[in-house]
């Protein structure tokens, strides 16, 4: 793995991206890593979309600016893709990883992604309300991530998982995030 | 053991207070300073702390209120932003001149009008002239670090002043990085027990505070205040010194990187400082003698060792993330051109003006402003001295 992994994510507000990007900054810190972790702080609406960060990095994390060329895209609600263009200053071997019931093929192509770049699709939301009972899709979104990247074991990933959603919420929904995270690693197909 | 968390830069203050835990805390919620509060008044509410927590109804009275606590022998701290900053203002001298010890988090954010609750230096700098020391931080853990070494400066029984630590509002504030926090215990021991000095409270020996000092000794008293500003610097580098000793990090008066042999550099506060290190090493790669100067102690502000740390350069470029309006230059700018002021031969100096409201300042800014130095130095010559970057003209 490179020294640095920077990171997109694309949501709407109301849907735990924000969440999702303190998670994986926190799951990467056990193994020892420098990360980062932060939004782009606008107005903050229910359904308004945003954008959040990741840093990851085995050296000191000095940068304090917007991502602007990541290698992982995470898209979490796939109808900003009709929206903003979320490729943007995506590097050359850039992997997208979008939440959509749609076949990963069709999605690669309505990004136009170029041949070094990997897209992935993933039914984020169908897993989170099998789960959860709700359209919370950062817990399967995680697990996709966890899949596709390897930045951090699925094991250091649910343990975070249990530890953030722990503080708020009642054992079954842990539970089944837990069970949302398992599911997002397992289900993610490339296209 | 030191605990290696991913924390915000609020949540760091917070918890060093809670490590600090003093004695009362006066305080009114202000975006991006209120996450401060809020998770030190859960700790107050959760037993964590045995601060008495005095919620007010507006800034000044939250000074005020510290200025009370402090003078009766407390230790006492706050937080605040922005307008709240704007509205302690003559608080602010009274907590100064009376030599209150008064530590303050300060999360850097624009001044109204236009409203922007985004991260600037406006508010800061506009009270560096205050009697207050200033310590500004780069990152979460620098923020923590001064927070916890602020006390032992503010309350050094040389010094006994009111100190700030500034960090840069959401930027800083609410980005989650890697922070090392150091175990309660070490911090309590570092802080040492807070030492009163004439606390109105001892009733055995009763003082006045706030009096009347007409022209025929005011001027002798602010001499004093002004003499004892000269003292800082010591304290600062002492308490530096011990606070290495439990955490292995390293402080001075201010950071320079890659400095020693530069020829061109740049003198940048707080967070951009970090993201200007990185293009500074792209610059070395490419063999450019490119170097960079942070100040930390602001105020008193380390004059001649930031001129004797600069002087050798051939061109330096100061970015200000505020502007001082009249047709001058940034204030950092003015401060460190004072500093260079008595050397015959120096840098010639450029001002670039950035980042305002929240405005990114973003690696291709650094480029641009030390492609430019490097110009600058191989010409002898400034095409303008002062310029705003970033910005849609």
């Amino acid at each position: 793995m490179a020294d640095i992994i920077e990171i997109r994510w694309h949501g709407r507000g109301g849907q735990g991206t924000v969440t999702a990007a303190k998670v994986l900054a926190d799951a990467c810190l056990s193994s020892g890593r420098h990360v980062q972790a932060f939004p782009e702080y606008g107005p903050e609406r229910a359904g308004a979309p945003l954008r959040a960060y990741n840093r990851i990095s085995s050296k000191e994390l000095r940068m304090h600016c917007p991502v602007l060329n990541p290698k992982v895209v995470s898209v979490v609600d796939a109808t900003l893709l009709d929206s903003i263009n979320v490729a943007d200053g995506a590097t050359n071997d850039a992997i997208f990883v979008v939440n959509t019931s749609k076949d990963p093929k069709e999605i690669r192509a309505k990004l136009k992604a170029s041949p070094g770049q990997r897209v992935f699709a993933i039914d984020a939301t169908k897993i989170a309300i099998d789960c959860i009972g709700r359209a919370l899709p950062n817990a399967p979104m995680l697990g996709a991530i966890c899949k596709i990247t390897n930045i951090v074991s699925l094991d250091s990933m649910l343990e975070d998982v249990r530890k953030s959603f722990g503080k708020k919420f009642s054992q079954k929904i842990i539970d089944g995030n837990l069970e949302a995270t398992k599911r997002g690693y397992g289900e993610v197909k490339e296209g | 053991m030191a605990k290696v968390v991913a924390a915000t830069g609020n949540e760091a203050v917070a918890d060093a207070l809670r490590q600090v835990n003093p004695d009362v805390s006066s305080a009114y919620p202000i975006t991006p300073a209120t996450d401060i509060m809020q998770r030190f008044t859960s700790f107050v509410s959760n037993g964590k702390v045995k601060t008495e927590m005095i919620l007010v109804e507006s800034e000044h009275s939250a000074m005020s209120g510290c200025i009370g606590a402090s003078a009766a022998g407390g230790r006492v701290m706050t937080a605040t932003s922005s307008q709240g900053l704007a509205l302690m203002w003559e608080e602010l001298f009274i907590a100064s001149g009376t030599r209150l010890p008064i530590v303050m988090a300060l999360v850097n954010r624009a001044l109204s009008a236009p409203l922007n609750i985004h991260g600037d230096h406006s508010d800061g700098m506009g009270a560096r002239d205050c009697g207050w020391i200033q310590l500004w931080s780069e990152n979460g853990q620098e923020a923590y670090d001064n927070t916890i070494q602020a006390f032992r400066i503010a309350e050094h029984m040389d010094i006994r002043l009111p100190a700030m630590v500034c960090l840069d509002g959401f930027i800083i504030s609410h980005s989650i990085e890697r922070i090392e926090y150091l175990d309660d215990a070490a911090v309590k021991n570092f802080v040492r027990e807070f030492r009163q000095l004439y606390p109105l409270l001892d009733m055995e020996h009763p003082v006045s505070y706030g009096p009347l000092i007409l022209p025929d000794y005011y001027m002798e008293f602010r001499r004093a205040q002004a003499e004892v500003m000269t003292k800082v610097p010591k304290v600062v580098l002492d308490v530096a010194k011990d606070f290495e000793k439990i955490s292995g990090r390293k402080y001075g008066l201010f950071e320079t990187y890659r400095l020693d042999d530069a020829e061109v550099a740049l003198v940048i506060l707080n967070s951009a400082a970090g993201t200007s290190k990185d293009v500074i090493d792209s610059f070395r790669e490419k063999g450019i003698k490119a170097g960079l100067l942070k100040p930390r102690l602001y105020r008193p502000f380390p004059y001649e060792e930031v001129g004797n740390a600069l002087k050798n350069l051939k061109a330096v470029c100061v970015l200000d993330r505020a502007d001082a309006f009249g047709g001058s230059y940034g204030p950092m700018f003015a401060d460190i051109a004072a500093s260079l002021y008595p050397y015959r031969e120096r840098p010639l100096l450029i001002n670039k003006i950035y980042g305002l409201g929240g405005r990114d300042y973003m690696p291709s800014h650094a480029e641009l402003v030390l492609n430019e130095l490097v110009e600058i130095a191989k010409t002898g010559k400034a095409k303008t001295l002062k310029e705003y970057i970033g910005v849609r003209e």
